[in-house]
């Protein structure tokens, strides 16, 4: 495989605050610098960029000393917190503004679709944004007179077609908008989260089509979203920003889970902060514990093996009807199952709870644990996110091979039941 | 890593520019989008009116109205012997069109930076779809020029259309030229520090007392033989008097002034250029 981009010590400073006069004099220092040759002097003060904290310096690098290279035909998802640098990245890639230091190096032609609609003239019909919108993206007349019918079906405007893009909806505005961006001819796709927008139908249209992009046509895109489902699906790989840092990159699956549960450790005990009233309730849950099947703690699991929990609690007076329920949710939060003990009357003390996992198979992932302690009707103790587990591509060769281990095979792998039979 | 085929990199993108690196390939290959914009400016310009492209006539019909009025009338200024309606129009279209595409220009990153700052194009397309689109309009009020000359013409007026009028395109190059430079130069400083910009609101309309644009070259010579240098300074004087010269045979012409206006136009275009390149990659964070 050949890299499509190559990304070399790229960072980008700016300046916080208002311009005005009192920026005027540093201008003049900057320039002065500049003409005798010496090094900007505004640039070493810099400071990281963490929006959270106030500082002396009014100049943040935004991203600072970036190195990644991707390969042509990879679908990549950028994704970080708010302000993580992920816009300036792609506003350096789509050539809106420049780095600060640094290079960027590319093949094929880019085209980028920071925000759909991008110089759509209100007062212009809809055709004549269509060929509008499309010059500024770089297409030429005669490609967009080509793709003129596909663009206006793909938008489902037909009707509105020649009447002015203020009187439509901002549905079928940015129906339009995208469908313009998404005809584009180019060797590299840029996409920042232009999506939020348009309805569920359409929504899931434009991830098809960006999907058909990288995976049929064999293009090269990058993907900036907050929605994690949206990037999985799209991409096979991904880099996570952390205050204009990369912090990781790898697969997909794995850079999500690491950006959800903010830390690559693999922790496998997890302690419950005790609740503030803990001596007034009938008890509490102390500490959860991941184990695969034999006991042993284990922050992963691999792949096809199933594990239990290990639940410690107290109970501070006699409960009637004590039940013990857990739940399991996706990282993406999609819940998958709830549990529960069966009713037991229990006296004050120290106890264990062990949560087998006896059946279902989970894909590599990372899931989070709920957990709820109750008496009759009455949860007394509820914790969310408790514990969390990853689910990995651990190498086992033991498993049975009609497991799927394999991307995008969905969240449970167990086998069904096939039968073939030859028919006469 | 195979580091071999990866070398033929299509585009770079770096800290570094060069002065005079204008991308003119990639601004060919974006030609389409200049004509769209200047389609889209003419469009929108009469969109939901009911008199639609005449509104181009009847500004300036009112211009020369109420300069006749004003000033051949009231404040009696002669019209080089040329009808006094003519001579204003001659002045006033090529003016506007002056002043249009230097206040458009100046302001271009600011009212552009909502697409600029969300997509790539080259950003000389712009200021170049401004003096384009201004263009028609100077081409649309230029047949009223015409009609009126015709008018003029019949009643038997001295009107001595010359060789002169061949220089009619130069002429237009060199106010599209001055005032793209000019535009180009104020927009880069305007970005960041806004100043400027108030500075172009009220000095140019102040700016055109200072060419040839109500009175002729030949009273200020006679009335102020001290000061016409200043008249003269303007590079936009020789090419209104040209103009007259070419089209109705009074004037005054001189090789010497026009390649004096030619070549401030050429400088200050070079600088323009210069500026814009240097303000365009990084405009957007500033701006």
């Amino acid at each position: 495989m050949t890299n499509a981009i190559r990304v070399e010590n790229l960072s980008k400073a700016y300046q916080l605050g208002d311009f005005g006069t009192g920026t005027i004099s540093r201008d003049v220092e900057r320039f002065w610098a500049k003409v005798r040759g010496k090094e900007d002097p505004f640039l070493k003060i810099g400071e990281v960029n963490d929006r959270t904290t106030r500082s002396g310096s009014d100049i943040v690098w935004s991203l600072k000393d970036l190195n990644f290279d991707i390969e042509q035909g990879d679908a990549v998802g950028v994704i970080g917190r708010n302000g993580a640098g992920k816009s300036t990245l792609l506003k350096i890639l789509s050539r809106v503004t420049s780095p600060t230091t640094g290079t960027v190096r590319m093949k094929g032609r880019i085209a980028s679709l920071l925000e759909v609609g991008t110089g759509f003239h209100p007062e212009l019909t809809g055709k004549e944004n269509i060929y509008l919108n499309g010059a500024i993206l770089g297409m030429r007349r005669t490609e967009i007179k080509r793709k003129f019918d596909e663009i206006v079906d793909f938008a489902g405007v037909d009707r509105y077609i020649d009447t002015p893009v203020k009187r439509y909806s901002s549905g079928m505005y940015v129906r339009l908008a995208f469908a313009v961006a998404a005809h584009l001819e180019s060797e590299i796709l840029v996409v920042d989260e232009v999506l939020a927008v348009g309805d569920a139908e359409f929504q899931k249209k434009c991830l098809g089509k960006i999907g058909d992009v990288s995976k049929g046509e064999g293009r090269t895109v990058l993907f900036v979203s907050h929605n994690m489902s949206s990037v999985s699906k799209i991409c096979n790989n991904a880099i996570l920003l952390t205050n204009g840092k990369l912090s990781c990159s790898g697969p997909v699956n794995s850079i999500i889970g690491d950006y959800l549960r903010d830390a690559k450790t693999t922790q496998s005990v997890f302690d419950i902060l005790p609740p503030l009233n803990k001596q007034d309730l009938p008890g509490y849950a102390m500490r959860v514990q991941i184990e695969d099947r034999e006991g042993n703690a284990a922050g992963e699991i691999p792949v096809g093996k199933l594990w239990q929990i290990r639940v410690s609690f107290k109970i501070n007076r006699p409960v009637n009807h004590f039940i013990i329920g857990i739940g399991i949710t996706t990282q993406m939060d999609v819940n998958l199952r709830t549990a529960w003990s069966s009713k037991t009357n229990l006296e004050e003390g120290y106890y264990e709870a062990v949560v087998v996992e006896n059946n279902l198979l989970l894909s590599a992932g990372f899931y989070k644990i709920t957990l709820g302690l109750s008496s009759k009707e009455h949860t007394f103790h509820y914790v969310e996110d408790a514990a969390l587990f990853t689910i990995s591509h651990l190498k086992d060769d033991s498993l049975d091979s009609t497991i799927l281990r394999i991307d995008n095979s969905g969240i449970i792998l167990n086998p069904m039941l096939i039968d073939i039979s030859k028919q006469s | 890593m195979n580091k071999l085929p990866e070398e033929d990199w299509d585009i770079e993108i770096t800290s570094e520019h060069r002065l005079f690196d204008l991308r003119l390939k990639d601004t060919w290959h974006y030609r389409d989008l200049l004509l769209l914009l200047v389609r889209r400016d003419f469009v929108s310009f009469y969109k939901q009116t009911i008199l639609g492209p005449i509104w181009f006539f009847i500004q300036p019909i009112f211009t020369i109205l109420i300069y006749n009025l004003v000033f051949n009338n009231l404040a009696q200024i002669p019209t080089d012997g040329i009808p006094a309606p003519i001579f204003y129009l001659a002045g006033t279209i090529l003016w506007n069109y002056f002043a249009d595409c230097l206040t458009k220009t100046s302001t271009v990153f600011k009212d552009n930076a909502a697409v600029m700052g969300k997509v790539y194009f080259p950003r000389l397309i712009m200021p170049l779809s401004i003096v384009l689109s201004n263009l028609v309009r100077l081409a649309v009020q230029f047949i009223l020029f015409l009609i009126l000359m015709g008018i003029e013409w019949g009643k038997g007026h001295a009107i001595a259309p010359n060789a002169g009028l061949m220089l009619f395109p130069v002429l237009i190059l060199i106010i599209a030229a001055l005032g793209l430079g000019m535009g180009m130069m104020i927009s880069a400083v305007t970005t960041k520090y806004r100043d400027l910009a108030f500075v172009v609101t009220f000095g140019v309309p102040l700016l055109m007392y200072t060419t040839t644009v109500i009175y002729p070259l030949s009273t200020a010579v006679a009335k102020y033989p001290a000061y016409s240098w200043l008249i003269k300074f303007n590079p936009l004087t020789a090419v209104i008097e040209t103009l007259r010269y070419g089209f109705l045979g009074r004037g005054n012409f001189s090789w010497g002034l026009l390649g004096y206006s030619a070549s401030v136009t050429a400088v200050i275009l070079l600088l323009g250029i210069i500026t814009f390149n240097k303000i365009e990659k990084t405009f957007v964070d500033t701006v």
